[in-house]
């Protein structure tokens, strides 16, 4: 199977909150993996998303392996917690060797100074993490080289201001070093190396998000890449049969007749409850077919995620990557 | 667990779902009920409860004000205040039998934080501060703004409410924030930013050259020209001197909304969906409340699945269904065991989201609680969310 998006260095996964975002971010990371690839998956909001979801302890300022692909393919993923303060810190002794005043710098405050007011100096310092993360080659000494790169990112709300890092140093720092900085990551994420992904589920708001979002990344010049459907209903009825739910029009001897064959004990309060059920799964349906129908008109390539009714454990993550490979994803 | 403090009632040990019910309607009808805050981590439908409980409260007398932070545009249009001029203003359709009316309005983050700023300081330096670079990302970016800010406007409507009588309830909604908690801490996190060690410094040479020479300064600036370029430095000093006279009014205002929020007359109420995620922000918000001394009327558990009553349970129709699988059928093919299918999927979800549930109330089995079944559309009009405040009081 080959991927939709050859040649794609960053996937950018962004969603409005309660989508499944970092759910989907990992099972995009873990697909990539498993085609043999190093890959190294990303969150920069603090929250240690990645690291419940993996079950493993919360996740140093450090690239750490969290799987392996089976088999003998050689893929294997890494996942890093950015920190916006260590993220200064490491960038300061990198290009500038500060030594005493490295320190002198966090002792009076302008860390946290730098880091939280200074406008856009934040997500200069997160992207550029992960600018840097891309752009590591083999030759560099002691780095770790990867094939791909995956960014939970801040939801949808934010995606464009987040990565559109240029405008929010602009009027600011219109020379220097972080200004150079910035436009260096900039190219990146504005390049055929970079797409941004969007989680939605079929629900009007979050769709209603996912529109304003393309439409805010088109507008700043950021590469769409596709939409992500999270939490998709099973569909186990077909037209017909919800359409008749929706009337109130299904069968009720005919069912009847067959659950006595399957040998439940058919009660009218059984029926009564499957038939509400059915009427209940219908409507819903019909919402997610108008949500769908929106969603196409979007006019880029959508994937579709079950919901998984137990809930998110490592093992259903495996399950979403193999999906999400099968549908030419990764 | 931290929550456990002396003098609780209840049971040692407990299969209840969820804590005693919460009774919204007797929280509605208090007047001693003067603020509610709805809280909780993002995509919850905090906004939607906020709106569904100001509705149920007016239509039962009560003079409300809601404010909501970034409301669904169909929910704004069922309000009538889709345009954003953060001003309350009449809802209308509201049933006024009951004596009740309702305002509503949306906050918006910039032009409240102008405003205080503007009512600090004198015309020109207010505009000084408002043209420099570091304001309007303060204002408009700054990570913890929105949450300072809606708590500001709340307390400026409660204060607006005592003066004029026109409203004895507000309604306040809390910014979808990463973390439930963050807008507590953001009152505190500004002012102790703007108190920071490193804005006394910025402001040092505006104080007299004497200060210049501290030892670490030259090292300091030097630094930062290298780094952000002069020009930056230059807007920072300017900034931070401009702002140097509001700082007390902040830092006294953060103060005193702090202290509302932990007055009598406030309610919180926590919101979740049955989602690991949303319940453990909502154990954290419960006890954080309660080390704030904050008062907690309880929890509301949104978009919970609702089991039919069949008798049937999930091992039963899914093994039922794949007897029917092979062999004819009454009805159309494929639908009976359909049915039955989506009866097992729907009991796994269920059974799912109770345990989430008594995974909290183990934890915090003192937590009064309101569940509101999934919807299955939208709100986008007053009967939808009249339909939420009815199944918000049970």
């Amino acid at each position: 199977m080959t991927s939709d998006w050859p040649g794609v260095r960053l996937h950018v996964v962004t969603g409005k909150g309660g989508t499944g975002k970092t759910t989907v971010a990992a099972a995009l990371a873990l697909a990539l993996a498993s085609s043999g690839q190093q890959v190294l998956l990303c969150e920069v909001e603090g929250r240690q998303g990645i690291a419940q979801l993996f079950d493993v302890p919360p996740l140093p300022y450090e690239e750490t392996r969290i799987a392996s692909a089976p088999g003998d393919s050689g893929g294997s993923l890494f996942a890093l917690a950015i920190e916006p303060e260590s993220a200064l810190l490491e960038y300061l002794s990198m290009y500038y060797r500060l030594g005493r005043a490295g320190k002198a710098l966090d002792k009076f405050g302008v860390i946290d100074f730098a880091t939280t007011i200074a406008p856009g100096v934040r997500d200069v310092l997160l992207t550029g993490k992960v600018y840097e993360a891309v752009h590591r080659n083999k030759r560099g000494k002691n780095q770790r080289h990867y094939d791909a790169v995956v960014l939970d990112a801040p939801p949808t709300g934010r995606i464009a201001q987040f990565l559109n890092v240029n405008s929010e140093l602009a009027g600011l720092a219109k020379v220097g070093p972080i200004r150079s900085q910035a436009d260096s990551i900039m190219s990146l994420l504005r390049s055929e190396r970079t797409r941004v992904h969007l989680v939605t589920v079929l629900e009007d708001m979050p769709v209603q998000e996912t529109a304003d979002g393309i439409a805010e990344l088109t507008a700043d010049d950021l590469p769409v890449g596709g939409v992500v459907v999270n939490l998709v209903r099973r569909r186990e009825l077909d037209d017909d049969a919800r359409t008749a739910a929706l009337k109130g029009k299904l069968p009720r001897a005919g069912i009847e007749a067959d659950l006595a064959k399957a040998g439940v004990d058919v009660t009218p309060q059984l029926v009564d409850g499957l038939l509400h059920e059915a009427h209940d799964h219908a409507e819903r349906r019909r919402l997610e077919d108008e949500q769908r129908n929106r969603i196409a008109t979007l006019d880029v390539p959508t994937y579709e995620l079950d919901r998984q009714p137990d809930g998110i454990d490592l093992g259903a993550l495996y399950e979403l990557a193999a999906d999400l490979v099968d549908q030419g994803i990764a | 667990m931290t929550s456990r403090r002396k003098g609780r009632v209840g049971p040692l040990a407990s299969k209840q779902d969820t804590g005693p019910a919460l009774d919204v309607d007797a929280l509605l009808d208090d007047p001693a009920t003067e603020i509610i805050v709805c809280c909780g981590s993002g995509g919850v439908g905090k906004t939607t409860t906020s709106a569904g409980l100001a509705l149920r409260a007016a239509e039962r007398g009560r003079k409300v004000v809601v404010l909501t932070i970034d409301p669904a545009r169909r929910l704004a249009q069922s309000m009538g205040i889709e345009r954003l001029d953060n001003t309350p203003r009449p809802v209308p359709g509201v049933h006024p039998d009951a004596g009740g009316t309702l305002d509503a309005m949306m906050l918006d983050m910039k032009r409240t934080f102008d405003e205080v700023v503007e009512s600090q300081a004198s015309p020109e330096k207010a505009a000084q501060i408002l043209a420099n670079p570091f304001y309007v990302a303060l204002s408009s970016s700054f990570a913890g703004t929105q949450e300072y800010m809606a708590m500001e406007k709340l307390g400026q409507l409660h204060q607006d409410a005592q003066k004029s009588g026109r409203w004895d309830l507000v309604v306040v909604d809390t910014p979808p924030s990463r973390s439930a908690l963050d807008f507590l801490d953001a009152p505190e996190r500004l002012s102790s930013f703007l108190d920071g060690r490193f804005i006394r410094l910025l402001l040092a040479p505006a104080k007299g050259p004497a200060r210049l020479m501290t030892a670490g300064l030259g090292v300091v600036t030097g630094a930062l020209t290298k780094i952000l370029g002069a020009q930056v430095l230059r807007d920072m000093q300017t900034f931070v001197a401009a702002f140097d006279t509001l700082f007390g009014g902040f830092r006294q205002r953060a103060t005193k909304t702090f202290e509302l929020l932990q007055a009598e007359g406030t309610a919180f109420l926590v919101v979740a969906a049955p989602e690991p995620d949303a319940l453990r922000e909502a154990a954290y918000f419960v006890e954080r409340l309660s080390a704030e001394q904050m008062p907690l009327a309880g929890l509301v558990v949104n978009r919970a699945s609702r089991l039919s009553l069949t008798g049937l349970s999930g091992e039963q129709a899914t093994a039922a269904a794949e007897r029917l699988a092979s062999g004819t059928t009454d009805a159309p093919e494929g639908l009976t065991a359909g049915l039955l299918r989506l009866h097992a999927e729907r009991t796994r979800l269920v059974a799912r989201e109770s345990r989430l549930r008594r995974r909290f109330t183990a934890a915090h089995p003192t937590v009064p609680t309101a569940e509101v079944p999934a919807l299955s559309s939208d709100v986008h009009d007053l009967d939808g969310l009249r339909l939420v405040g009815e199944l918000l009081a049970g």
